[in-house]
């Protein structure tokens, strides 16, 4: 099958290459753009682990083909640190929270919690939780998770995190 | 998993997109936001050979209010329809289902068209639409053509849809003001698909049911509209034995089949 032509902004960083049309988002971003933060989980739309934030929105990329990408604006785990190389509000709020144990889910935490906070920046716990139901993670119980949002909300927010009580 | 190989088109009008179909006859399938298709493509149970992707025709998008209607454009997404100030106001059913469609990321790509024009027993909106008497807008290549909802689904899968057909938008008649409403959805966890649900939208006259629609979603081949227990209801103050009756004439028209979700009888 012929290869098309795309043309996609990847973290900041115009891209161009030839993809055929099957290809998937995630196989472009791991094997041709060497991006291998956003992770292959279940492969079948439920697991999150693929997330990338694409035009304003968190998306599978597992389920989207490079080709509906072009011209789009994609953002990864490996575009969330701030310029000068420290880290992002949520990732230091997923180190700070003891966020994740083995980490593969994290990258797609992050990049839908980065969205989220977009949309609503000071989210309740239960709209936390609603937001990133389409990311699973299989070690934490969630908790952390939530909390490492909560402290990523308060820092961008300039308020103190307190950490409710148990 | 990786998909079967496919030529990729992305005409930027609703024409460009009918013609492209009608030319590709069975060679072709229209992808609105491909959650459902792609992981089909994936599996190879699906292995069209060429994708017209609607995602660039800027006129299949956006909810606009037309007389007493609310016309939706069938790109329009879930995430979209959550946002909508104009639905909430008028159709706030149409948020509390898409609400309970799937995931936050699925509901950012997953459209409206393609909710109700797939065909799935397990899509919400379907019986949503039939409860509410929305008219699908078909442009095909003899022209547009208008399908009431409840004449649309034939069986799983089988839609009154014919090859070349692109659906361009839902019309739906808003419902009285102060009318109430509700998509109960059973599932086993955020993300599935129903193991059953109902919509229901009534009015209230002095205490008793003014008017009153039903569907049910995932309880036979093709989403339900329960006519007959709408019926029993209208009139009533819904006392106990009157939604009693109306339940057993809402089970009667179900054909649930068992599956991973649970047996015919958990179904209904």
């Amino acid at each position: 099958m012929a290869k098309s032509q795309v043309a996609m902004k990847i973290n900041g960083k115009t891209i161009e290459a030839l993809v055929e049309p099957r290809t998937l988002l995630i196989h472009f971003l791991r094997e041709q753009v060497n991006l291998t933060g956003p992770h292959i989980g279940c492969d079948t739309s439920h697991c999150g682990a693929c997330t990338v934030d694409l035009d304003g929105k968190s998306v599978k990329s597992c389920t989207v083909f490079a080709v509906q990408a072009n011209g789009a604006d994609i953002r990864t785990i490996e575009g969330m640190a701030n310029a000068d190389g420290t880290l992002h509000a949520l990732q230091e709020g997923f180190r700070e929270m003891h966020g994740l144990q083995c980490g593969f889910c994290t990258p797609g935490m992050i990049t839908r919690a980065y969205r989220l906070l977009q949309e609503n920046a000071n989210p309740s716990e239960e709209e936390i939780r609603y937001g990133i139901s389409g990311n699973l993670c299989r070690c934490t119980g969630y908790q952390n998770i939530v909390k490492a949002i909560q402290f990523a909300a308060a820092k961008i927010n300039g308020v103190p995190f307190q950490e409710a009580a148990e | 998993m990786i998909p079967g190989a496919f030529a990729y088109h992305r005409p930027t009008s609703v024409k460009e997109a009918v013609g492209l179909l009608a030319q590709l006859g069975d060679d072709g399938r229209a992808l609105a936001g491909g959650h459902s298709l792609i992981p089909m493509m994936k599996l190879r149970l699906a292995t069209p050979a060429n994708l017209v992707d609607l995602a660039a025709i800027a006129e299949l998008k956006g909810v606009r209010a037309d007389g007493n209607d609310i016309v939706i454009g069938a790109m329009t997404t879930q995430h979209e329809l959550i946002g909508s100030d104009l639905l909430a106001a008028k159709l706030p059913i149409l948020r509390e289902t898409s609400e309970q469609i799937a995931d936050p990321q699925v509901r950012y790509l997953g459209t409206l068209g393609g909710n109700v024009a797939n065909g799935d027993p397990g899509n919400d909106m379907p019986a949503v639409m039939m409860c509410l008497g929305a008219t699908y807008h078909v442009m095909g290549k003899s022209g547009e053509r208008r399908i009431a909802a409840r004449d649309f689904y034939q069986g799983a899968y089988f839609t009154a849809l014919e090859a070349g057909d692109v659906l361009t938008a839902i019309r739906i008649p808003v419902p009285a003001a102060g009318h109430g409403y509700a998509y109960e959805k059973l599932k086993r966890k955020i993300g599935d698909y129903a193991t059953a649900a109902a919509a229901v939208v009534l009015t209230m006259t002095g205490g008793k049911v003014g008017t009153c629609s039903i569907g049910l979603t995932n309880v036979a081949e093709t989403p339900l509209w329960a006519q007959e227990a709408a019926k029993i209801l209208v009139g009533s103050t819904l006392d106990a034995a009157t939604v009693k009756k109306a339940v057993a004439a809402a089970e009667a028209i179900t054909a649930p089949a068992a599956d991973a979700r649970g047996p015919a009888q958990y179904r209904t």
